[in-house]
């Protein structure tokens, strides 16, 4: 009898686990994803309290299946120094725009075709497009939507620019007004 | 009757629900068919040859000098090129032709390769772009599968492009 449960139990077990871990992996890669944002690159915007509360977002990973994302969106990137590390900063310039870099090599550039430019809101303490150059839209992982965690910060987050890093000359100008 | 129906449909769902994970699984991390089209890596794969290019090697980071790699083009992410590593993080790579007087070379920043075609007069590759983040590759191609008569593993590189570092002498 306790022979006969416990096979049953292995059976239910293994394809429980077939279903959970291929299901599972699907949502992580393609629906969403939950990160701990750590450093603060991005303050005062997330990790107000530096190291000793972590924010907690959600990565929307469906948002950028078809690499869409504008001026002022939160995103995830695979850091193009390091492939095994992603990196969350917000979206300043698109590519075509005309920026003012940031103690960059070159002063002035246009960000190239197929390429981002991405900056943390915490100037100088961030390892953004300031160092490594502009951003290949490839390398996007996830739009961040909300802050989950401290439940104190629970809130969607909204696509802003800081005032004074926005493109100089922007091709996409147009359709940006509408957005606003 | 309704109940019924409903039960069946439900459960219809959720099989094509599994294995659409199960294939995503399958594409994301094991490998996927590809057919290639561009002179860019002649006479080693030609225009409308089907190769199997597998994932694993890329998910671990065992991507080595002289193979031949899918990645997504850095200038448009919906397009995929096929290109050979000649360099890793690191490397040096010769930016001249092989036709210049004074060769010119550079290294392979962090997070980086160098990629080039075989077919080195109508190829543009890193030699024109750069080198390409690493997270840009998205597979290693390790076996031909069309046209019948070619089917089998990839050759090494016919260019000479490759730089390889001698290995330290003998230390007793």
């Amino acid at each position: 009898m306790a022979q006969q449960a416990g096979r049953r139990y292995l059976r239910a077990f293994v394809g429980g686990f077939f279903v959970a871990v291929p299901v599972t992996v699907t949502v992580l890669d393609r629906v969403a994803y939950v990160a701990r944002v750590e450093g603060t690159s991005m303050q005062p915007f997330l990790n107000p309290e530096g190291v000793s509360a972590c924010d907690v977002v959600l990565l929307n990973r469906w948002r950028v299946r078809n690499y869409e994302v504008h001026r002022g969106d939160i995103v995830s990137v695979v850091s193009p120094k390091n492939p095994q590390q992603k990196i969350i900063k917000r979206v300043v310039a698109l590519e075509g725009d005309f920026i003012r870099t940031l103690g960059y090599k070159k002063r002035y550039l246009r960000v190239p075709e197929g390429h981002l430019w991405i900056e943390g809101d915490h100037h100088g303490h961030s390892l953004d497009s300031n160092s490594f150059g502009p951003v290949s839209v490839g390398l996007l992982h996830g739009h961040a939507s909300h802050i989950i965690w401290p439940p104190n910060r629970w809130q969607r987050i909204q696509r802003s620019l800081p005032e004074d890093r926005g493109p100089l000359l922007s091709s996409h100008a147009a359709e940006e007004e509408e957005e606003f | 009757m309704f109940r019924g129906v409903l039960g069946k449909t439900l459960g219809l769902v959720g099989l094509t629900v599994q294995y659409g994970c199960i294939a995503h699984c399958a594409f994301e991390y094991i490998g996927e068919l590809v057919v290639c089209s561009g002179p860019s890596m002649e006479p080693t794969i030609v225009g409308k040859d089907v190769v199997f290019s597998e994932h694993v090697s890329r998910h671990l980071f065992k991507i080595e000098k002289g193979d031949i790699v899918i990645a997504k083009s850095a200038s448009d992410p919906h397009m995929n090129i096929c290109k050979r590593v000649i360099g890793l993080e690191g490397d040096k790579v010769c930016t001249s032709s092989p036709s210049d007087i004074f060769k010119t070379h550079t290294f392979v920043p962090l997070g980086h390769v160098w990629l080039e075609g075989d077919n080195l007069k109508n190829s543009s590759d890193s030699r024109s772009y750069g080198p390409v983040p690493y997270a840009l590759i998205r597979g290693r191609v390790c076996m031909k599968l069309w046209p019948p008569h070619r089917v089998g593993p990839m050759n090494e590189s016919p260019t000479g492009r490759i730089i390889q570092t001698k290995p330290q002498s003998d230390w007793d």
